[in-house]
């Protein structure tokens, strides 16, 4: 579904990407763990088209990533770092423009739908200038699911959730997984990852360090494999 | 098509729509464009017939700056929460961008000029030379204000990747809206103060179109390589 082929990228004098190989295939749920500063969210804007590689190749679907293929970036869903989201308009307002951008057609039942599972729904009048963190992240999350994408690009989405909303997120991607939506996720939530993950990579000094399978291991197992300390089979 | 010309006009509605909702760019721009008015009816006595050699002058003072304003604004708010970076994750060509900034600032300063122009002529009791200049007249201000538009919306976006842009902008387009802004006062002059100003300041307003043309046609194509930076 998507591969990265010897990605590097160098930004100034550092070399943040030093050949990243990962291949992850339709309908999988992938972990990107790394410390602060590994590159992760380099590796996520890189797929997603937000920046350039410095070299290496990567493939959507099994086609070349073209910057002007608009029918590739339609299939992805990014949420990054930022909401993307404006302060002066309500939660209906905003997923209007990011509607009209994805060229959805009479997106109203859509909208109404997804900001109330994010349980938005008393505030989704209200501008998004007078929300807390939490409330802005679950927001943030229905904009990149506004779309229907097949392939779902996260990073950190649990920051600022509180338990239930983790919870109903939670359910929500394993709804998507099932459905067959490939989902990677950059994250430093090991609990998390063991609830919706099947697969956990370690980004380390620029390259992809480890990659295992994760089901039914325990998260003190995961913890060790961020550590380089596991004892993989 | 679709992924230009749709988009863009979202963009355009969305700014516009924001604007309505806070109105803290236009009114800036209005309260600017007052002052300017106000402190030259004051400097100058507006009875005195030379005195309207200046209104030509003073309308392109009024939207040169009233535009500066209004540019800074245009790609500063969208770095709050790198919402370029969610226009551009989405199905959107970085051309229709520049077409829906393009567009939302266009209508910013004609507002200002629509509010402030018959004001001007009100106050200073400007008598033109012939009702067909009214048409060349707005042809004209159209004219420049496309261009110096054009070209600034390329370069807000250029300079809000620094740090102080809100002073990058004006050095940046300073060289390059000259042309353009000579051709605007010459050609407003012109048909402003003489009878037969039209058929004189054509040829400043083929300059205008030809600046207008290649200027939209750069913003359009180097958008993509001004986003990336
Ligand atoms: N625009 C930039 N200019 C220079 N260096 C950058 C830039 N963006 C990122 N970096 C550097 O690239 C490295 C990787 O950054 P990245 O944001 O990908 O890390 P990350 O793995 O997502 O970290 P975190 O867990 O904190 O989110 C960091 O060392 C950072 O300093
Ligand atoms: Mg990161």
């Amino acid at each position: 579904m998507i591969e990265t082929k010897a990605l590097t990228k160098t930004i100034g004098e550092k070399m943040i990407l030093r050949g990243v190989n990962l291949k992850v295939n339709k309908g999988e749920a992938v972990a990107v763990l790394g410390t602060n500063g590994a590159g992760k969210s380099t590796w996520l804007k890189i797929v997603a088209g937000l920046l350039k590689p410095s070299s290496g190749e990567i493939f959507l679907k099994g086609q070349p990533r073209k910057k002007d293929d608009f029918e590739q970036q339609k299939v992805l869903g990014y949420l990054g770092h930022q909401s993307f989201l404006y302060d002066a308009f309500s939660p209906v307002e905003n997923l209007k423009f990011f509607a009209r951008l994805y060229h959805i057609s009479s997106p109203d039942t859509r909208i109404n739908k997804l900001i109330e599972d994010v349980g938005l729904a008393y505030f989704k009048h209200e501008p998004v200038r007078s929300f807390s963190r939490g409330m802005i992240q679950r927001l943030a999350i229905a904009r990149a699911i506004l779309h229907k994408p097949d392939i779902l690009l996260l990073d950190e989405p649990h920051t600022g959730l509180d338990q239930q909303a983790v919870s109903l997120f939670n359910r929500l991607l394993l709804d998507l997984k099932a459905e067959g939506v490939t989902i990677i996720m950059v994250t430093h939530d090991f609990q998390q990852i063991s609830t919706v993950c099947d697969r956990a990579v370690v980004l380390r000094k620029g390259r992809i360090a480890e990659d295992e399978l994760i089901r039914g291991r325990p998260v003190s197992w995961i913890h060790s494999l961020y550590e380089g300390e596991a004892a993989t089979s | 098509m679709k992924h230009l010309l749709a988009p863009a006009l979202a963009i355009a509605r969305k700014d516009l729509y924001a604007e309505w909702k806070t109105k803290q760019t236009i009114t800036t721009m209005l309260i600017f464009s007052g002052l300017v008015i106000l402190t030259f009816s004051f400097a100058f006595d507006p009875s005195n017939q030379a005195v309207s050699a200046l209104v030509p002058g003073m309308i392109w003072v009024i939207t040169i700056f009233a535009g500066i304003l209004g540019l800074n604004r245009s790609f500063t708010t969208e770095k709050q929460h790198d919402h370029l970076h969610g226009m551009m994750v989405a199905p959107v060509d970085p051309s229709g961008i520049y077409i829906g900034k393009f567009l939302a600032n266009l209508v910013f300063v004609l507002v200002v000029q629509v509010v402030s122009i018959p004001l001007l002529f009100l106050l200073f009791d400007f008598q033109v030379p012939a009702y067909s200049s009214i048409f060349y007249f707005l042809l004209i201000i159209f004219l420049g204000t496309f261009g110096f538009i054009a070209v600034g919306t390329l370069l807000a976006a250029l300079a809000s990747h620094a740090k102080s842009s809100e002073m990058l902008l004006p050095i940046l387009l300073f060289p390059l809206v000259t042309p353009v802004i000579i051709a605007a006062v010459q050609a407003t002059r012109l048909v402003l103060t003489e009878q037969e100003g039209a058929a004189a300041a054509l040829s400043w307003m083929q300059l205008m179109g030809a600046y207008d043309v290649i200027f939209f046609a750069a913003g359009f194509l180097l958008f993509e390589y001004v986003l990336e930076v």
